[in-house]
């Protein structure tokens, strides 16, 4: 056990190095930089003094050297001008766009993402799992055919599309107002409980347009997958022991169809961030997405850097995590066996 | 007078239970059809039942009835199942019961049980065995998990658990198929049923195994004096263990009677013609199968083998074929074991002729074929072929020789029903092989394909269909026709006909016979089923823990075998005749696939191999190294 955790420690930091390799440079492949384009902007306006900063940043982050050696000096193995400070060390840079540390721009926008996208998988779960049990023990029964056309609406319509809807709707019928996790005047203010609530009611609406496509997509494998172990010989056993039709349904085939989705959390941690951006721009929510996508359409390097670096460590963890609770629930992956 | 009265009384006696005028009906998108049509039979207390007939006669959901564990599909529309419980006297319909009802929840598990076919998928793989035996007691009483625990290791050990401890914490795949079902019947039998229904309980077992789960389930009836509904196909095992049988077939009764009736003299046609189409050890030097449909071919008769250059050895010879497999022990750990699967087989195949190979699985006979095939590579001995240019090893062929051999040697599979796409038409799976070697044009193939189609007796209307609507022994003769596409010289059969009915069976086997003459073919057959390899084979080669043990004429190895190994495999083949009974007490001794704890002078040490000894001519028995150094 503790031999594989090793071996699998070392794969996950050499996997990882070579991500951070491919991001930096792809992040690099286009010509120039943010501060240099920003320079070049500020010539034409004639203003030197934002010139003497803008250089100045360039030597601090060394954007004059080759671009093998600021990748060393981003993931901290080589010393830059303050010395060992990159990844490693947990200095993860600087964004020029915001003018601030990389910590302060993303700091409270990955919070509240992973909870947005938590909320999300736990509203999938919710939903999905008791219908896609009802229209597999009732396969082509009135429910279940409703079940499945409402799980294909769910998949056709664009999730921006239902979330300007929504969005419409809540604040004619509800009062909800548009836009944001929290009410414009919490903004910048400390967590207190009135926040919290405004939070609380921000959140259904993007809860629900984000994860509908997803409990449509959910209801569909599970359905698919119950129906195979339904038919299985261990089931009928069981119900020829006498156990009530629900019990052996829930111990017995119901758990056997948990593995795929246990084997997709590795894909689901780094959905957590990078999966919403659409429906983030259209509620202007403050999470990661919206930033991702200005860092690399105005080629912040080090913030864009950070978030696909936070990405990747998701989704290896992930994986692990997976592995690890696939072999702790299934024998037969524990023991080696399954012949 | 008070004879006669008490006579009366046992007879008049309720059984236990009792059908009546039984009907099930199907609703599918196909149709609707009638699966059992008013059946009525008895089960008396304390004896055993056996349900006969073909897939497909109804049998399976008789006992699905009893349980009502129906599938959606099916419904019981008619008649009455009265379950007369012995504890309490009173007489239940179990036809008028709701599936979900209590009393029926009480009723099943509880007062009746059943044990499946397929002892591997009929045990959840996630859960020990102990927490899946406990369960059926702790919903049929209320005792707590420990006092259940402690039943379920007692329980384990009488069906013959080594170590019930260590059993109550194991999973169903650590364990072999025969300790598999032997938990299936401590699960059925730890509420102590009183009827006890068993689906194929040993269909999907060796014959040694098989033999040791029918003798432990008549223990267990003469213990607990419960009634036994068997269902099976096999009438060997029927007139093994049955005291009453009923046949069916289509959903009704043909027959019913004692064993002795049903044996000594069966009279309806169905049953005559099944008890035929079984291959059995007595029979006649050429005597022939009779199937219950004969099929007929037009051309086969006509057919004649191409004229090609005759090799004047073997065509296919082995020797001293080795494999061994590395097994990675888990997951989590990088320790590897090394697994002799085969260890020095020595085979030779004349042309013209069948030679079987019959172990229990596991024996390494597949393992075996697959590197004639050249789909292994053995880790040492070489295979010979021999087109009539003298012999050559397969495993150095390359190119044109290469493609020649795969086209001299065809294989046939077990399973006719996953070795078939069932995405192409008949058409595109019997020309594919003409495709790929690029014979012939379309119309010279659409010729070859219907005389291939008729060669196996099956219409060429069948051409455009997909291999869905074949029965499986239809499926297994397009698997058939498929192999002999190319005009192949050798066939090799693996398990070809075990997965198939009786009645199909014999149907495949005459085929194979007829195609062999009419052909010249040579085959090489892989069964577990020796009274199957010794209808159809002119040679056999006996396997155990990759070992070949003994190889002789089949009329004498029948006659006088002399393996310790191939005479236990002989005595468990339960015989459909009711004068040669198995010797349950000679098999439970049990240990005959354990090279180091056979007798001398058959002993093989473990990282030996033993030497084959000529007893008498083509008649070879391995014996352990010891001997052979004296015989030296």
């Amino acid at each position: 056990m503790i031999r594989f955790l090793l071996r699998r420690f070392v794969t996950m930091a050499v996997t990882l190095l070579i991500i951070s390799a491919l991001v930096f440079f792809i992040i690099k492949l286009p010509p120039g930089d943010f501060l240099s384009n920003q320079i070049a902007e500020l010539r034409a306006q004639g203003e030197s003094a934002s010139i003497a900063k803008a250089e100045f940043l360039i030597k601090q982050y060394g954007l004059d050297k080759p671009a093998w050696q600021q990748y060393l000096v981003w993931i901290g193995v080589m010393p830059g001008p303050n010395g060992f400070s990159g990844l490693l060390q947990g200095d993860w840079g600087w964004s020029f766009e915001y003018d601030k540390p990389v910590v302060d721009v993303i700091g409270d926008a990955l919070w509240l993402t992973l909870l947005v996208n938590l909320a999300v998988v736990i509203f999938i779960h919710v939903v999905s799992i008791p219908i896609a049990i009802y229209s597999a023990t009732r396969q082509y029964s009135v429910g279940d055919y409703l079940a499945t056309f409402i799980g294909y609406i769910g998949l056709a319509t664009p999730s921006f599309l239902l979330a300007l809807i929504m969005l419409y709707y809540m604040n004619r019928w509800f009062g909800i107002s548009i836009g944001g996790l929290y009410d414009a005047q919490y903004a910048g203010e400390p967590w207190t409980w009135a926040k919290t609530q405004s939070l609380l009611s921000h959140l259904v609406v993007p809860t629900v347009v984000i994860g509908l496509g997803g409990t449509a997509a959910m209801i569909r494998r599970m359905r698919a997958n119950l129906l195979d172990e339904l038919g299985k010989q261990y089931y009928v056993t069981a119900k020829a022991k006498g156990l009530d039709p629900t019990r052996a349904l829930l111990k017995y085939p119901f758990r056997m169809s948990l593995n795929p989705f246990i084997a997709d959390i590795g894909n689901l941690l780094p959905h957590l961030v990078s999966g919403s951006v659409l429906v983030s721009l259209v509620l202007s929510l403050p999470t990661v997405g919206p930033i991702l996508l200005s860092a690399l359409k105005s080629q912040d390097q080090f913030l864009a850097g950070f978030i696909l670096m936070f990405v990747a460590l998701l989704t290896v963890v992930g994986m692990l995590i997976s592995d690890l609770l696939l072999a702790w629930l299934d024998p037969r992956i524990r023991m080696g066996g399954g012949r | 007078m008070r004879y006669a009265h008490k006579f009366l009384e046992e007879h008049m006696e309720a059984p236990l239970l009792s059908v009546r005028q039984l009907t099930v009906d199907f609703n599918t998108d196909a149709g609707n059809f009638r699966a059992v049509d008013g059946l009525t039979f008895d089960i008396p207390k304390g004896k055993t039942v056996a349900l006969v007939g073909e897939s497909g006669s109804g049998k399976s959901v008789t006992a699905q009835a009893i349980l009502q564990i129906l599938s959606k599909k099916a419904r019981i529309t008619g008649g009455s199942i009265v379950f007369n419980d012995p504890a309490n006297g009173a007489a239940i319909d179990i036809a008028a019961l709701q599936p979900e009802s209590d009393a029926m929840h009480a009723l099943r598990g509880g007062r009746i049980a059943m044990i499946f076919q397929e002892p591997m998928t009929s045990l959840s793989p996630l859960h020990t065995i102990g927490n899946q035996i406990s369960e059926a007691l702790m919903i049929h009483s209320d005792v707590d998990q420990a006092a259940a625990n402690q039943r379920t290791m007692e329980v384990l050990a009488r069906v013959g658990f080594p170590d019930p401890k260590r059993a109550l914490k194991s999973y169903p795949f650590e364990l072999s198929g025969g300790l598999r079902q032997r938990a299936m019947i401590a699960m059925a039998l730890i509420t102590r049923p009183v009827l006890l229904i068993a689906d194929e309980p040993t269909t999907a077992l060796d014959v040694t195994t098989q033999a040791q789960i029918l003798d432990l389930i008549k223990e267990l009836q003469g213990e607990t004096g419960m009634s036994v509904l068997l269902i099976t196909h096999d009438l060997g095992v029927v007139a093994n263990v049955a005291d009453e049988v009923v046949v069916m077939y289509r959903g009704r009764v043909m027959e019913a009677g004692s064993r002795e009736n049903i044996f000594r003299n069966a009279q309806h046609p169905y049953l005559q013609a099944l008890m035929r189409a079984v291959p059995r050890f007595a029979m006649a030097e050429n005597e022939r199968l009779t199937p219950i449909r004969e099929v007929t071919s037009a051309t086969l008769t006509s057919a004649a083998a191409p004229e090609r250059i005759q090799p004047k050895g073997p065509i296919l010879k082995a020797e001293h074929l080795t494999k061994c497999f590395t097994l990675r022990s888990g997951w989590f750990s990088g320790n590897t074991q090394e697994i002799r699967a085969v260890s020095e087989v020595d085979l030779s195949l004349p042309i013209g002729k069948t030679l079987g190979l019959v172990g229990e699985s596991g024996c390494g006979k597949t393992t075996v074929s697959k590197m004639i095939m050249r789909a292994l590579t053995p880790n040492s001995g070489r295979v010979l072929f021999d087109d009539g240019t003298g012999p050559k090893d397969v495993h150095k062929l390359e190119g044109d020789a290469l493609t020649t051999y795969r086209r001299s040697v065809q294989f046939i599979f077990q399973d006719p029903f996953s070795s078939l796409n069932p995405r192409m038409t008949v058409y595109e799976l019997l020309t594919e092989p003409l495709r790929i070697y690029n014979i012939g044009t379309s119309d010279e193939r659409y010729a070859r394909v219907k005389q291939l189609l008729d060669m196996v007796g099956l219409d060429h209307r069948a051409l455009r269909r997909y291999p869905h609507s074949f029965s499986g022994g239809q499926r297994q003769r397009l698997g058939i026709a498929r192999a002999l596409a190319l005009e192949p010289r050798v066939l090799l059969c693996d398990e070809p006909v075990s997965a198939l009915d009786v009645s199909v069976q014999a149907q495949v086997l005459n085929l194979l016979k007829d195609l062999q003459s009419a052909l010249g073919l040579s085959y090489l057959f892989v069964s577990h089923n020796l009274a199957v390899v010794d209808y159809i084979a002119d040679t056999i080669a006996v396997m155990c823990r990759g070992y070949i043990v003994e190889e002789a004429p089949k009329s004498s190895l029948f006659r006088n075998p002399v393996h310790p190994y191939t005479q236990a495999l002989l005595a468990a083949v339960p015989d459909p005749d009711i004068d040669r009974p198995l010797d349950f007490a000679k098999l439970r001794s049990g240990r005959f696939s354990q090279p180091s704890e056979w007798p001398e002078p058959f002993r093989i040490a473990p990282g030996e191999f033993g030497v084959m000894k000529e007893i008498e001519p083509g008649h070879k028995v391995r014996v352990g190294h010891l001997t052979a150094r004296e015989a030296a």
